[in-house]
């Protein structure tokens, strides 16, 4: 079910008012978070931000389309590297 | 001939069925077309007069996306998902189910017909 409108969009507060702070001070930074479940709002546009994802910190820069999703979804938790078998193994003994 | 945004209309069907063979009409859009439209959903569409038609076609020409213009929304939406890099889009990207299925087993409709993996032995009945 989508969230109430009444509410407007779940940020995490302390990484709202930094995102603020950085916009009055016009200066651009790396925001390092774990708050995955953050939308992304308008102003957040034009940053980067350092989203963990459960390993390590992915960079993730901004843009005006990716505005109303959550910064997570920019930041993948599994890393699929391929079944085994015939094709890998091959790969493996030779690399290119 | 019943011809309403570039699709044949089948010429047996009552008009309510007929119009959902367009893309992006279903079942309660096209009720609501005819009830605005005020043309009975009963009758078949051979039986239907060229003043009803010409409705029709305005009414869904004006109010309605169908068709080729729809098809490249829905497009562009993936599209969209796609290049910003989110997770949604690389599932389409993948070829796999986008909104958290499991892929353990099933997803067949969208990863397509099972492939054969090299030196997996079969199960055979006796």
């Amino acid at each position: 079910m989508a969230r109430s409108v009444k509410k407007g969009p779940f940020v995490q507060e302390a990484l709202a008012t930094k995102v603020q702070i950085l916009n009055s001070k016009n200066e651009k930074r790396v925001v390092k978070t774990w708050s995955r479940a953050s939308t992304i709002l308008p102003e957040f546009v034009g940053h980067t931000f350092a989203v963990h994802n459960g390993n390590k910190f992915v960079p993730v820069y901004v843009t005006e389309n990716m505005v109303g999703h959550k910064l997570g979804e920019f930041a993948p938790t599994r890393l699929f590297r391929g079944h085994s078998g015939k094709i890998v193994a091959d790969k493996k003994a030779k690399p290119e | 001939m019943a011809r309403i945004a570039g699709v044949d209309l089948p010429r047996e069907k009552r008009v309510e069925t007929a119009l959902t063979y367009i893309f992006g009409i279903g079942r309660p859009t096209s009720s609501r077309l005819l009830n605005e439209t005020g043309v009975n959903p009963d009758t078949r569409v051979r039986d239907l007069s060229d003043n009803e038609v010409a409705r029709l076609r305005q009414i869904i020409e004006r109010s309605v996306k169908v068709e080729g213009a729809l098809r490249t929304e829905v497009a562009m939406n993936i599209k969209r998902l796609m290049d910003i890099g989110s997770y949604r889009g690389i599932r389409h990207r993948r070829g796999l189910p986008v909104r958290g299925q499991r892929t353990h087993t099933n997803a067949r409709t969208k990863k397509g017909p099972r492939r054969a993996i090299a030196g997996k032995k079969k199960v055979t009945k006796k």
